[in-house]
This record gives structure tokens, sequence and C-alpha cells, in this order.
């Protein structure tokens, strides 16, 4: 199991690496286990949100909410916490998480 | 997805349930059985996939609901002590930047338009030219429970764990501001902690208490936690205490305290932490940040957890004894009443040693030998002023204040 696992964090590390790196955050090791769902818009989604917070974020609010909840989620990340997004990329963003974690 | 992953979380899933659920799961999933708390079906389906038993630097396993910032709820095993340890107390963090504090060089100012002399001190200084003060009081984040609203809503999706009770150490606000010399135009006292966002464009986490509140007697800067140092994820070397107020005030990592003569006005006092206006039963006011829709949440409301049996199930022909705790705002509990019969009748419960009108108050009943079947019991806390639990929680847009009556199912087999 620690074998497995080791493994699985240094896969996962190497896809987020790129993503994740300009967060000032500190990533800690088991943070790169968290694997969200295949789709369009995955990888905005970690490029974006993973640059503040980890991914748990998002599946431990689901899946209850819908795509208008969504959509005001991204808002408030944007207009809130000041979340450095595009429009094209919000909309991608809020998109993915109403497909993949909505209710 | 690599297959292992798929397995490792399917099993966790599994082994997140309170039982598991065939004998062969059992020694595949010794290994992570350890790692996965047992959770409150009421909490949205998500929470099971990611939440695990994992010790952050210095603690003791708690519940991880998000890695980044750290979010860790304590275990309901940890509330058995009326005192909650240093270890097992949970970690709360809105930004991920958090620096360790060197206490030798670490300096809190104290400044503002409000203050004619501002200073700026540091460990030594707190610890020895303030006259020290001890209070227990408890730390509940205003969100505690938010998993648990019905319909859910968007935020950390806490259970139980996200609170803590504490003997805390300290100098009083009050001796500190009346060194930096408040002027009479002084409304609000307004903190920052050392902890920072990951992006500059995110608000800094920055507070304001009323200035009465700031000059409450029991307001005070702690450097100690049970006769401790502070843990760093609990805010080392010292952060404010606000007894029977919300987390939210409780700022970590103090490094500003701002005389302000106007009202704070940031995302962190204007949009978040609030409730809507008359919909609590709220006493305590913070008129300078008021809306007529909305108003930052105050107190802590009246509650009560059932902290013992841990077990869904007793046994029949042995005597059931219900433990719990019981906590408000700092009027002080005054009773804890059960009822088996979905709140028709109550019974009061022994209340257990008075620790402080601000902290956890121990109760216990006993319900003799019940016959078997099923149990169903409800506790209800009640107040000095006369305040008690609802039956269900109030819906609020941020899932604040969840103080619905505490419930237990128990089996008697």
């Amino acid at each position: 199991m620690r074998v497995a696992r080791k493994f699985t964090a240094v896969l996962a590390f190497l896809l987020a690496a790129g993503s994740i790196l300009h967060g000032t955050g500190s990533l800690r090791a088991d943070e790169t286990e968290i694997v969200l769902k295949e789709w369009s818009g995955r990888d905005a989604v970690i490029n974006n949100c993973g640059a503040c917070h980890s991914l748990d974020y998002i599946k431990m609010n689901s899946p209850f909410l819908d795509k208008t909840g969504w959509e005001g989620e991204v808002t408030k990340m944007i207009k809130g916490y000041g979340a450095p997004i595009d429009d094209a990329n919000a909309k991608q963003i809020a998109a993915y998480l109403a497909a993949n974690y909505g209710k | 997805m690599p297959k292992s992953e798929i397995d490792r979380r399917e099993m966790l899933r599994l082994a997140a349930g309170t039982a598991l659920a065939a004998p062969w799961l059992a020694s595949a999933t010794s290994a992570l059985a350890a790692q996965a708390p047992s959770l409150d079906p009421r909490l949205p389906s998500g929470v099971a996939t990611e939440a695990l038993l994992e010790a952050l630097p210095g603690k003791a396993p708690l519940i991880k609901l998000a890695y980044r910032a750290p979010n860790y709820e304590s275990p309901l095993s940890v509330f058995k002590d009326t005192i909650t340890p240093n270890d097992s107390f949970f970690v709360r963090y809105h930004l991920s930047d958090i620096p360790n504090v060197n206490a030798a060089t670490w300096r809190i100012s104290i400044g503002g338009e409000g203050a004619t002399t501002p200073l700026d001190i540091g460990f030594d200084d707190l610890r020895k030219n303030f006259e020290p003060v001890e209070l227990v009081a408890v730390c509940q984040c205003s969100g505690n429970r938010r998993g648990l609203a019905n319909p859910h809503v968007p935020g950390v999706q806490w259970g139980v764990g996200a609170m803590g009770n504490a003997r805390w150490k300290g100098a009083r606000l009050k001796d500190i501001l009346a060194k930096a010399g408040l002027k009479e135009e002084t409304i609000e006292i307004a903190f920052d902690g050392a902890d920072g966002p990951a992006v500059d464009a995110t608000p800094d986490f920055v507070k304001s208490l009323p200035l009465w509140k700031a000059l409450d007697s029991d307001t005070i800067v702690a450097y100690e936690m049970n006769g401790e140092p502070l843990p760093h994820f609990n805010g080392f070397p010292a952060r404010l205490i606000a007894p029977g107020w919300t987390a939210t005030y409780w700022m970590k990592h103090l490094t500003r305290i701002e005389a302000r003569t106007k009202p704070l006005d940031n995302f962190w006092m204007k949009s978040a932490y609030r409730v809507p206006a008359r919909l609590f039963p709220s006493t305590q006011r913070f008129v300078s940040q008021e809306s007529p829709a909305n108003t930052p949440i105050t107190e802590i409301m009246v509650n009560s957890l059932i902290t013992s049996p841990l077990s869904a199930e007793a046994k029949s022909g042995e005597t059931l004894t219900i433990n719990g705790i019981a906590w408000d705002g700092g009027f002080g509990i005054s009773s804890v009443e059960i009822s088996q019969d979905g709140g028709k009748s109550w019974t009061s419960a022994e209340l257990g040693p008075d620790l402080g009108r601000y902290s956890f108050r121990d109760w216990q009943i006993s319900l003799g030998r019940p016959p078997r079947g099923k149990v169903d019991i409800l506790a209800k806390a009640s107040n000095a002023i006369g305040q008690s639990q609802p039956m269900t929680a109030i819906p609020n847009p941020a899932g604040y204040h969840h103080n619905a009556v505490a419930r237990l199912a128990l089996t008697v087999v």
C-alpha cells in the first residue's frame, strides 16, 4: 500500500506540478493524490482553482450545487477572493464543476 | 487515473462507514481503516471521498477536510474531555501562506488613526509587562456543522468538530490598548495575523471588533493554551481570544492591532461572516458593521453535543448512561434536558463542574435499562437568559449557527 501510494503521489505530482507552482502556499505531499474527473475543462480547474486552494474543496462541496450554484461559487472566487480568472475560463470551470460535481 | 488510485479511493469510501460491510474487507482495509474517520451520514457524499484522519506537524490525527488552506476538525471522541487537548484542537485557515513565526523576533504593532501613542511589543513584553489572566473558553467556528445543513450550502463541510475548549492565558486587550492611548473617536479595533493569501489580489484576513467587546476584561491576547505555548496551527505565538464570540474574531499569529475611527471595510467584514438581520436571537451587537439586511455574526448560540456512547448500539440489561457537553455565548448553561419521545417530554440531566460561563459544561443522565429496540435520544441545552436550542437548525445562506438539538439514534440489542 505504501509503495502504491508513493507511486500515485509521484504521478499525480507530475500532473499537477506545472500548474500549481505559481501558488505561494505550501504544497502538501498528499494533496497531489486528489484526482478530479476527466472531462473538458479539467485543466482549467486545476490551473485556476488549484492555484489558491487544494481541490478537495471541490469534491467536499458535492454533489449539491446546481449550475447556478457553481457559477455563483466561481463568481465569489473572482469578485470576493480576487482570483485572476478571465471570463472564458470562468465559464469553462463552472461548466466542468456543474457537469461533474453538480446535483 | 491509475488503477491503484481507483482501488484506494473505493476502499476508502467503503471504510468511511461506521462498520466494515464484509469480513473479507477487514484485511484489505486494515491500513486504511485507521485513516478513515467515522462520518455523519448527513454530510454531503463528496466529503467521504476526501476526508482522512491525518496529523499535521505537531498535531494528533484530525479529520482532514481540506489540505490547503488547512481545515481539520476534531473527531467526536475528542469531546469526552471537557478541556480539548492542544494537539486535538481543530485547525481552520482561510489563507494558505502560513509562516512559521519565530517568537524571539515576532512583534505586535499597535496603532491606527485612533491611537495617540502607537507602540509595538514582543513576546517577552506580552508575558512580563501585562497582568496575566486566565479563562476557559470555547473556540467555535461560525460554520461548525455547516455540513449538516439541510439543504446543503457551500463552504467547508464541517461536522460537529470545528470547535474546542481550552484554558487560555494572556494579557487583557484593554491593558494593551491603554498603552496606545485610544482617542474618543475610536469605534472598532481591527486585528491582522501573520498568515496571508496565495495571490496578492485575495483580501488579507483582517477582522475587527466593536470597541465595547475589545475593552471587555475577558478579551485577551493569549500566549498560553492549557498551560503550554499555542500549537503553530492554533496561532503561535499569540492569538486573540474573544470569549463567547465565534472563532472568526479569534485572530491567530497576531501581528497588528489597529484602533479605527471608521468601520473596517473589507471582504471579511462586509461580505463574509454575516447573518440575516433578526434571524437569530443574538443579543450582542456590532452596530458599526450592521446593515438593514444583515449583521456580522457575534455570539455563539446555545448548543449541546452527545459525546457518549459513541456506538450506535447499546446492550440490553445494562444501565445506559448518556454523556455530553453544552455551551453558549457566555451567559452560562442553566440546564440540559433529555427526551426519548421526540421532544414531547423532557428530563433534566445532571450538570458537571462549572469551569466558567464561556466553557463547555459536562452533563450526564442515566436512562436505566432500556428494553430491546430503538431509542431516539434528544438533548437540549438552555442558558441563563432563557435561550434554548431549536428542533431543527435555522437555514441561512452561509450555514452559520447550526445549533439544532443533539440527537442519538441507538439500538438496544
